[in-house]
Parts: structure tokens; C-alpha cells; sequence
């Protein structure tokens, strides 16, 4: 038998986003519906606060699965490390 | 090619040095160094914290330097990053690219620094008088990144 995928997805948020959240990050167990970066978002934002603001439609946000930028479709499962990046401002 | 972040300083003759390697192939060396201002968006910075996203801070600078390198015919490419705490006048990046020919050297160090200021993650903050704040990013990066999009007989 092979052993059982992570139950979990990792959140990580950087920069302000993390102040905004009060957080450095979380592991979340996924609702069957949600298996794309967009609809992770979307849930996120459906808990309201800072997290509806800060993840409303039209904000700025990347959002990066497993180290890589990641589209609206782009699938997301358990087991991945997933993180909300605000605009980056390096150089 | 070497993609470094570090809270060190680094000694950019020494770097440079490094990435010429005595290669022959080499006719041209461009570089870039990036340095920390005292103002910014009229409010005196005293000093400026640099964080970034480990694990996918060096992937994504690698990906930009191999762009670099099937766009141009150079020789090799260096990025060292630092992050931490900096202040006034410090050295924050340094892009060095060597290539046969001077062209291909200034144009792929522009391109990297470019695309280094809107794809690689890494987030500023100041300290002014009036307390910490997040950095806001600039829609004229977006632009001169952007620029790099244009295909040969299209205008931007």
C-alpha cells in the first residue's frame, strides 16, 4: 500500500500580507471544491476581514505554487506549499 | 551562472573578477549595482529591511538569467542579492553579465535587472519618522519590464 498524501496544504504570506493576516502562514485542509489557485483565493477571501480586502477581485496578489508563479487554473492538492506574494519590490 | 542571496555585503571588482573567470570568449563585461536612496516618496528612509521568499527567491532568478540566455549570446551572468537590514548609500544588487560583444552584455543586464524588480520576490520596508512601511511597488517597473515583450514589427 502507499502511504496517504499529506491531509494538508501549506499556506505561506509574505510581506504585508503576513502583517495584514497577523500570520507567517498555516496548514488548511481543503474543501473538495476548492483545487485550483483561483478558487483558493476566493475561499480565503470568504473569511472576511482583512482576508476580503486584501484578496478581493482585482488586487494585486500572485499567488505561487510550490515555488513557482502560478495562473488562476493552475491545480492546487494537498501536500503543496502555496503563497500569497503582494507586489514584489526588489532591486 | 551564480545566483546568490546574502546579508553580506559583496566586493563588486571581486565578483566581476570572478565572472570573467580570464575567459577569452570575453570582449565585454556589463554590470549593474543597485544602491539604497535616503528618499523615497518624499519621506526620509533611515533604514530599510529586505525580505524575501527562500526556496523560490534563487528558483526565480535562476529562470530570469536562462532567459537572459537564450534571448542574448553572452558568455555567463552573476546575481547576488542581499536582504536584512540596510541603510542609506548601501549596496542592495549587483547584475553582472559578460559577452564577446558590448550589446549583448548592456542589453541582458538590463533585462535581468528588469525582470529582477518585477518576478523575483523579494519586498521592501522603510523606516521613516513616520514609522514602518511596506514599499509600494512602481507601475513604471511593470513598464520597463514589459517593454521586453515586444516581438520583432510590433510597436509598444
Amino acid at each position: 500500500m502507499r502511504d496517504a498524501p499529506a491531509p494538508t496544504l501549506t499556506l505561506v504570506y509574505l510581506a504585508r500580507l503576513r502583517d495584514a493576516f497577523g500570520a507567517s502562514g498555516e496548514n488548511v485542509v481543503l474543501p473538495a471544491e476548492v483545487t485550483t489557485a483561483a478558487q483558493l483565493r476566493a475561499w480565503l477571501a470568504a473569511r472576511g476581514g482583512a482576508w476580503a480586502i486584501e484578496l478581493a477581485p482585482g488586487r494585486a496578489v500572485r499567488i505561487a505554487v510550490n515555488h513557482d508563479i502560478a495562473h488562476p487554473e493552475t491545480p492546487v492538492q494537498p501536500g503543496d506549499e502555496v503563497a500569497l506574494l503582494p507586489p514584489v519590490t526588489g532591486g | 551562472m551564480t545566483v546568490r542571496v546574502q546579508t553580506a555585503d559583496f566586493d563588486v571588482g571581486h565578483e566581476l573578477a570572478l565572472l570573467r573567470g580570464g575567459d577569452r570568449r570575453v570582449g565585454a563585461v556589463a554590470a549593474f549595482i543597485g544602491t539604497v536612496r535616503d528618499v523615497n516618496d518624499d519621506a526620509t528612509v533611515a533604514t530599510l529591511t529586505l525580505e524575501h521568499y527562500p526556496g523560490m527567491t534563487e528558483k526565480a532568478l535562476t529562470a530570469i538569467v536562462d532567459e537572459a540566455k537564450s534571448r542574448w549570446d553572452i558568455v555567463d551572468a552573476l546575481v547576488i542579492h542581499r536582504v536584512g537590514a540596510l541603510a542609506p548609500a548601501d549596496q542592495i544588487v549587483l547584475v553582472g553579465v559578460t559577452s564577446a560583444h558590448r550589446g549583448e552584455a548592456f542589453a541582458a543586464c538590463e533585462f535581468i535587472m528588469d525582470y529582477l524588480k518585477t518576478r523575483a520576490p523579494f519586498w521592501k520596508k522603510e523606516a521613516t519618522p513616520d514609522g514602518l512601511r511596506w514599499v509600494d511597488a512602481r507601475a513604471s517597473d511593470d513598464d520597463a519590464a514589459a517593454r521586453w515583450n515586444v516581438t520583432p514589427g510590433t510597436k509598444a
